[in-house]
């Protein structure tokens, strides 16, 4: 790039930009006046709908289930599915998505079945993280979903890698990653999103703004006028978005996604929307922000205005609805007397998956915790009840040597 | 005297802190109006205001690389880090940095102010992510201090030294015990030493050393001992770096026996320093191996927690065997 000079001191802030909010639904669920519908298929439209009030009913059945004990910790998306959703929506749905942990909208979305849910918030032996993980923690192979980390940003480089990986490949894969907007404070996302450009990786970044990381409120968190700008000063696309317009969510991501994948270009997308639930089941933001705060959002809900449009479109009944509400709140309460009911893991799966193979000092390790656990069986029940099996397995291998 | 519990204690401590001296600022995620996430920093921000008090983007590095400079300043920070857990984000500027200012500069420079609180430790269903127990990371790096407290009454006295050492100290905090550790505190100033071991307990048959969390676990080992009359001599370290190896080796001369027991994993634990440096001073009184109690080396794990904590069933079990040795 040529430089140019100028001869007099000129300092700018950044204010020169501004970055609008791309919308396309008004809270009524009617399209804006100078707005294009976009190209959305009613079967479409509904599988978005049904994902996130599947989302919205699991997220609230289970927030119950924390409050009565039987769970130990939850998360909620609630607020958000909207983002959530509608990008997973305009995704190929062999895409990689690396979230951050509030994204379970998306998992909805790519067919993750209540069990499969439930296995996880529960850490039964069907749990495909072996019940190594706080609940929310899933993760599948078989839905191109990433296994969740707790540390915040760290799987926002390695959505940059995943995504290079696939563009060596030459599949026409991308990588959406989502993080929150403190999330984006870490020195990871500046360094993911450097690379991304550097290397002209087919990656989405995409920020789910939603005004809070804990009780740390947005304006604590940065200065700027949000995280969209930071994408000048990495040369890369950006667009912000109205969160809690599914229709808008989905357009800006499809079209995000055909610049990754035809261009091989990185994009970052800011999603503006609320965390209308406590941070987490460990939290109580009535320490930190006010009901009438809440409210306002509350009367933004991402569903009603997607169900309104669907309801003008005739695509959805308030029957079905209720229908589909009953039948899904029955599901999940039968899912999860079956998934807390089901054994732990092994007592094996203590050791396993520390490496390919089990070292030989860590098997000596173990072997000497399964001889304490034969002293005390009382003491350890998930342990025991996993050993007689393990007694009973020796047995049987010794009878037939 | 005053009823409180270990988070009262600290919050006291740094409310003491900071009335006293103006350079005292405490901040970190959440700590501002929130009062921190575990609520360790309650109303200091009321008091003090958002200039000495406050919360910081979410940055960890961040956190600790803005400590280090104000530090070098000359004021006093205590940075909070969420959880031991998030520490490592900040590892460079630690290790690095905190560790290695004062050397490198040839005393031109130092952080000797800066303290580093975070909450440690196990056994709270935190899976991965939420029980680390991080201390020998830490204590493989000279130039850094590494504290932990047991109760109320030593997190006090310990946190006051801390933020007055003329040296950086990480304060690890065992989060099991912040609400459920409740004892007599003096409301008033009061320091506890770093670097000094302090015996809990004193016995004739075997050692049993250990620091932070685990000395409530191994309070309950030592009384199933003493049922079975082997006499403890219980020792808390409460410092790890500096570590006061002369009253560990005054105690296993008189002994000859010792366990040694921590939440972290077993390779690379602070627990073979320790039992390296014990074979050196009391080789020959000694009458069984030094046995070390601790996790699997295996990341945390969460349903299956119980089974992989080193409980007061496994270090009873490793009293036993050493005096049936």
């Amino acid at each position: 790039m040529m430089t140019q000079y100028v001869h007099q001191p000129d300092f700018m802030t950044g204010d020169e930009f501004s970055i609008p909010t791309f919308s396309l639904l008004n809270p009524e669920g009617e399209l804006h006046s100078d707005a294009d519908e976009p190209a959305l298929e009613r079967d479409h439209a509904r599988r978005i709908y049904q994902a996130m009030l599947a989302t919205r009913i699991l997220d609230e059945r289970m927030m119950a289930a924390q409050r009565q004990g039987r769970l130990s910790f939850y998360m909620q998306c609630t607020g958000e599915e909207a983002a959530v959703v509608g990008a997973t929506a305009a995704l190929n749905d062999a895409d990689m998505i690396m979230a951050q942990y509030r994204e379970q909208g998306a998992l909805m979305y790519r067919g993750f079945s209540i069990d499969e849910f439930m296995n996880q918030l529960f850490g039964n032996e069907l749990d495909y993280g072996k019940g190594r993980q706080m609940p929310i923690h899933y993760g599948s192979r078989k839905l191109h979903y990433m296994t969740i980390s707790s540390p915040l940003a760290t799987q926002i480089p390695q959505a940059t890698g995943y995504a290079y990986g696939q563009k060596l490949a030459g599949n026409g894969h991308c990588t959406l990653t989502f993080f929150g907007e403190g999330a984006a404070s870490e020195g990871d996302f500046h360094a993911a999103l450097n690379m991304a450009s550097v290397h002209q990786v087919p990656v989405i970044f995409f920020c789910r703004n939603n005004g809070y990381a804990i009780s740390t409120p947005a304006v604590e968190q940065f200065a700027a006028d949000g995280i969209a700008p930071r994408a000048f000063g990495y040369h890369m696309h950006v667009i912000r978005v109205d969160g809690n317009d599914v229709l808008a969510v989905y357009e800006a991501t499809r079209q995000a996604r055909k610049i990754a994948v035809e261009k091989n270009q990185p994009v970052l997308i800011e999603a503006m929307s609320y965390r209308l639930a406590a941070h987490s089941s460990s939290d109580d933001p009535s320490g930190y922000r006010s009901k009438d705060e809440e409210e306002v959002w509350r009367a933004k809900d991402p569903l009603l205005r997607l169900q309104k449009w669907l309801l003008k479109k005739q695509w959805w009944s308030e029957e079905e609805e209720a229908t589909q509400q009953e039948t899904l709140r029955r599901e999940v309460l039968e899912t999860m007397k079956r998934a807390e009911k089901r054994s732990s893991p092994p007592l094996e799966s203590l050791i396993s998956d520390v490496y390919a193979d089990i070292t030989p000092s860590l098997q000596r390790q173990f072997d000497q915790l399964k001889r304490h656990i034969r002293r005390y069986p009382e003491a350890y029940p998930r342990g025991a009840q996993s050993l007689d099996l393990d007694v009973g397995t020796e047995t049987d291998t010794q009878g037939e040597a | 005297m005053a009823t409180m519990n270990m988070l009262q204690a600290i919050n006291n401590a740094l409310d003491i802190a900071m009335a006293e001296d103006e350079k005292v600022i405490c901040f970190g995620e959440d700590v501002g109006i929130f009062g921190g996430v575990f609520r360790a920093t309650s109303h200091l921000q009321e008091k003090y205001g958002k200039a000495r008090c406050f919360n910081t983007p979410l940055v960890e590095q961040g956190i600790i690389g803005f400590a280090n400079g104000l530090a070098a300043q000359g004021s006093v920070p205590v940075a909070e880090i969420q959880f031991a857990d998030y520490i490592f984000p900040a590892f460079d500027q630690i290790v690095n940095e905190t560790a290695k200012f004062r050397y490198r500069s040839g005393d031109l420079f130092n952080v000797g102010g800066l303290t580093i609180r975070t909450p440690y430790g196990g056994g709270i269903a935190g899976g991965l992510y939420h029980s680390q127990s991080p201390e020998a990371y830490f204590t493989h790096t000279p130039g850094l201090k590494v504290v932990v407290p047991r109760n109320p009454y030593q997190a006090k006295g310990l946190l006051l030294a801390a933020i007055r050492d003329p040296d950086p100290v990480l304060f690890l905090e065992p989060k099991r015990l912040y609400r459920a550790s409740v004892g007599e505190v003096p409301e008033e100033d009061y320091q506890l030493p770093i670097g000094e071991a302090e015996i809990t307990k004193e016995g004739t048959d075997i050692t049993v050393v250990g620091w932070g969390a685990q000395m409530e676990v191994i309070g309950k080992a030592v009384e199933l001992a003493e049922e079975q009359g082997i006499a403890c001599e219980v020792i808390d370290l409460r410092s790890l770096l500096p570590w006061d190896a002369d009253t560990v080796a005054e105690s296993v001369l008189k002994t000859g026996r010792l366990v040694v027991s921590h939440e972290a994993p077993l390779t690379g634990g602070f627990a073979g320093e320790i039992a390296a440096t014990i074979q050196e001073r009391c080789f020959l009184y000694l009458e069984s191996p030094i046995a070390r109690v601790t996790g699997l080396d295996t990341p945390f794990p969460l349903v299956l927690e119980k089974e992989y904590l080193p409980d007061h069933l496994k270090i009873f079990e490793a009293i036993r065997e050493s005096v049936n040795f």
